[in-house]
This record gives structure tokens, C-alpha cells and sequence, in this order.
């Protein structure tokens, strides 16, 4: 793979995705080459143009001699597991150039906007040798906030006449912008979106980076430059502040603290355990234990 | 989690060639959505290089081709022919081909690397239902 073959590398993408021990194995053996690439989150709501603005952004690296991985999220249906994974269909001209790798995932399950392998997905492409990893999230509401953690530099794709300003206001998604852009800024309402979430940016609590607000239109290429420069600012700033180091220990922990967690319940959902849920679902269900009791007596494996 | 985890089947739709319209490919995509499958969807007028490259990167186990405009004589095979330079050969992918086909053009096209060709009665959930009686024998190693 890291003679740059790009099916060996779709491969250990499929196995890292599936859980499968080759694909871990492959992951142990990978991981000291990761570190290097700079990563790029892009979230914003159903139609904000995330993959307009991601397909500028690779094309922007492209032209600096950056090569560029892409992992791109759509949703998976929460009853049949199928997905629709529809981003290429802005990225069609970058699938000419030979250092621009995209990888669709369908979020299986995952509820924070991205999918349980996309940090170990992008890793790999990191291992493999790209210099820029871009990560488009699911359509995000307003608490998809996973990207804050899995990215060094998160953009919020905002459009206008998204709500007045008391959306602006609301916890969650509008906090962990570092970049805010206003796609389709040609439209009218961009004026007062931009001056919106320039007055809300002003009440935020300072934290070094003063998140700046630009103003794109993706389909033409508007503002692309001035995007890029925002997101090498912050990056410079969080190299200057040391900031850069200790997001990474945060990364680090978040996913420890994530695979933990799954496998925990993996040991818990065999099949003793299983017949030991019904047991003490049962006993929730007609009163006999309350919920609490019933998860600690799980976990105790009683 | 299993040592050997079961892979979701992943389908590549895509239509190659100048058609303007891509109503019977969602209306497959959707089917084989709702069917559990993951569908990368690449939208109209790619070539072959970019349906192959697709193919490639997103290492799915379905190239699945629609064409309405009667080019599919000229069009799938020269799809194949991208893949098989990339690795994508019929052995460890399967070639699904779509649109107004003619029995005999149909035939043609199996030569070609196509294992089935679905017409306009087609129904979707025979799509389905063969792509995912097909895939377990593909060559995946």
C-alpha cells in the first residue's frame, strides 16, 4: 500500500471500516506514519454546499502540490442500514487527478455526524502519505459536534436566510466553528447573515482564535482563496499556541475512550448476555429493578 | 466485534455517456438503499475513467451502468475495459448493466463482463435480490 497502489489502499480502507482484524493489524502497522497530514472538518446542514465548498478547497490544495484525501459522510437509514453516499456527484473534477483520493462512508449508526471509523479511516489516508485530509460531515443539525474532536480545523458551512438570529444563539454546532463560511453569499439575506454571526462571534468568550466569517459561492469559485487563508491562519495559530499538541492528546483520549467504549458492550452482547438483558429488561419493565440497578447488575455480569 | 466482519455491500451507480436524465438509476439506487445496501451515487455524463476511478476508490463490489440513449454498445464495455486496467475485473466485482437494452445487445454485453443486463420491466427488487445472491461469490480476497 505504501508503494502508493490506490486499490491496495480502498482495500485496507473496506477492512479498517468493517472491523475486520485484517484491517486492524493493517492500522497497528500504519499508525507511526500517521501524524503528518493536516486535517480539515467541513459540517453545515443538508444543502449548506459542503461538498461544493470541499471539492474548492481539495482543488485550492491541489494547486499548492498538496495532495488531498477526502472522507466524505452520509447518513445510513436507521432501519434497513442502506445509504445513499451522493457527495461525489460535486467532486466529478477531481476524479481525473491521481492525488486526490475521495472515500464515501455511510455513518452505520453513529449519531454525532460522522461514523464510528472515520477517525481510523483517516489515519490510513494519513499513513499513506496525504498532505491534506478533508472530512465532510452528514447533513448536521444543530448537536453533530464530533468533528470538533476528529479535526484540527473545523468550517461550518452556513448559507443565508438560515433562521433568524436566535439560531445563532443556540449551543452545539455554532460553538465549535473556527471558520465560518456563508456559502451562496450571492443570494439575498447574505449581508445580514455575515453581520449576524459576526454579532454573535463578538459575545464568545475568548479563546485565542477570533473565528472569521467568509463570504463563499462555492458553484463559482467566489472566495475559495480567502477560505483557504483562513484555515492556514488557524492552523498556523494552533501551531504558534501549542494548541495544535494538545488537541491531539484530546484526539487521542476521545477515540481511546470511544473504542473502550464499544468494546464494552461488544464483551457485553454475546449471547449469555444477551439472555441476562431479557432477564433484567423484564424485571425493569414490570418494576421489579429500576434501570439503574438493572445496567450496574449488566455490567457486573449478574 | 468478529475477527472476520461481514462487509456491507457497497454499489456504485453511474451513468456514463450524454444522457440528461437519471431518473431510472435513483429509482435503482433508492431501491437498493432501502434493500441495506450502501449506494455511491456519482451522478450524469461521466466517462469511463471517472466511473473506474470511482470504482476504485470507493472499493465497492457493484458497478452498476445505466444508459438510455442507446450508446451501450459503445459505452459498458469500454467501462470494463477502464476497470480491468485499475484491478476491476469481473472476477472480484459484479457489472450490472441498465437501460433500453435489446435481448440480443443483452447477450453481447455478457461477453463483454456483464453478468446480468435488467430493461425497463426490470423489477427493483430483483435487482436486489440478484446482486445480493451474486456478491458472496466474487473474489474479494
Amino acid at each position: 500500500m505504501l508503494a502508493k497502489d490506490r486499490r491496495a489502499l480502498a482495500r485496507v480502507l473496506s477492512w479498517v471500516e468493517s472491523g475486520d482484524q485484517r484491517g486492524r493489524d493493517m492500522l497497528s502497522a500504519l499508525y507511526p506514519r500517521s501524524g503528518r497530514a493536516r486535517t480539515i472538518g467541513l459540517t453545515g446542514s443538508p444543502g449548506a454546499g459542503k461538498s461544493t465548498v470541499t471539492n474548492e478547497l481539495a482543488k485550492a490544495f491541489r494547486q499548492r502540490g498538496q495532495s488531498v484525501g477526502i472522507v466524505a459522510i452520509d447518513p445510513s437509514s436507521p432501519y434497513t442500514m442502506g445509504a445513499i453516499l451522493g457527495d461525489r456527484v460535486r467532486m466529478t473534477e477531481l476524479y481525473s487527478d491521481p492525488d486526490v483520493f475521495i472515500r464515501s462512508l455511510a455513518s452505520r449508526g453513529a449519531l454525532g455526524g460522522l461514523s464510528a471509523a472515520t477517525q481510523d479511516v483517516v489515519h490510513v489516508l494519513d499513513a499513506y502519505g496525504k498532505d491534506v485530509i478533508l472530512i465532510e460531515t452528514v447533513g448536521a443539525g444543530q448537536d453533530e459536534v464530533d468533528i470538533a474532536g476528529a479535526a484540527q480545523t473545523t468550517v461550518l458551512v452556513n448559507t443565508p436566510n438560515m433562521g433568524d438570529e436566535v439560531q445563532t444563539l443556540k449551543a452545539g454546532i455554532m460553538e465549535i466553528a473556527d471558520v465560518l463560511a456563508v456559502n451562496k453569499s450571492d443570494l439575498p439575506g447574505a449581508d445580514r447573515m455575515v453581520s449576524a454571526l459576526k454579532a454573535l462571534l463578538s459575545l464568545n468568550p475568548d479563546r485565542g482564535w477570533d473565528p472569521p466569517v467568509v463570504r463563499v459561492v462555492a458553484t463559482q469559485g467566489e472566495g475559495t482563496d480567502k477560505l483557504v487563508a483562513a484555515c492556514d491562519a488557524h492552523f498556523d495559530e494552533l501551531q504558534s499556541s501549542g494548541r495544535l499538541e494538545s488537541a491531539e492528546l484530546e484526539r487521542a483520549r476521545q477515540q481511546i475512550t470511544a473504542l473502550a467504549r464499544a468494546n464494552v458492550l461488544n464483551q457485553l452482547h454475546t449471547e449469555a448476555g444477551e439472555e441476562r438483558l431479557n432477564r433484567l429488561a423484564n424485571n425493569v419493565a414490570s418494576r421489579v429493578a429500576d434501570p439503574h440497578t438493572a445496567a450496574a447488575a449488566w455490567l457486573a455480569g449478574s | 466485534m468478529a475477527d472476520t466482519a461481514v462487509e456491507q455491500i457497497r454499489v456504485l451507480v453511474a451513468k456514463p455517456g450524454l444522457d440528461g436524465h437519471d431518473r431510472g438509476a435513483k429509482i435503482v439506487a433508492r431501491a437498493l438503499r432501502d434493500a441495506g445496501m450502501e449506494v455511491i451515487y456519482t451522478g450524469i455524463r461521466q466517462t469511463p475513467d471517472m466511473i473506474a476511478e470511482a470504482a476504485l476508490q470507493e472499493d465497492v463490489h457493484v458497478v452498476a451502468l445505466s444508459v438510455l440513449s442507446g450508446a451501450h454498445l459503445e459505452l459498458f464495455p469500454r467501462v470494463v475495459d477502464a476497470c480491468r486496467q485499475r484491478g476491476i475485473t469481473p472476477d472480484n466485482t459484479l457489472f450490472l448493466g441498465g437501460g433500453i437494452i435489446p435481448d440480443e445487445d443483452a447477450d453481447a454485453l455478457k461477453e463483454t463482463g456483464f453478468s446480468a443486463v435488467f430493461g425497463p420491466g426490470a423489477h427493483t427488487g430483483d435487482i436486489a435480490e440478484y446482486v445480493r445472491a451474486h456478491v458472496p461469490e466474487l473474489d474479494r480476497s
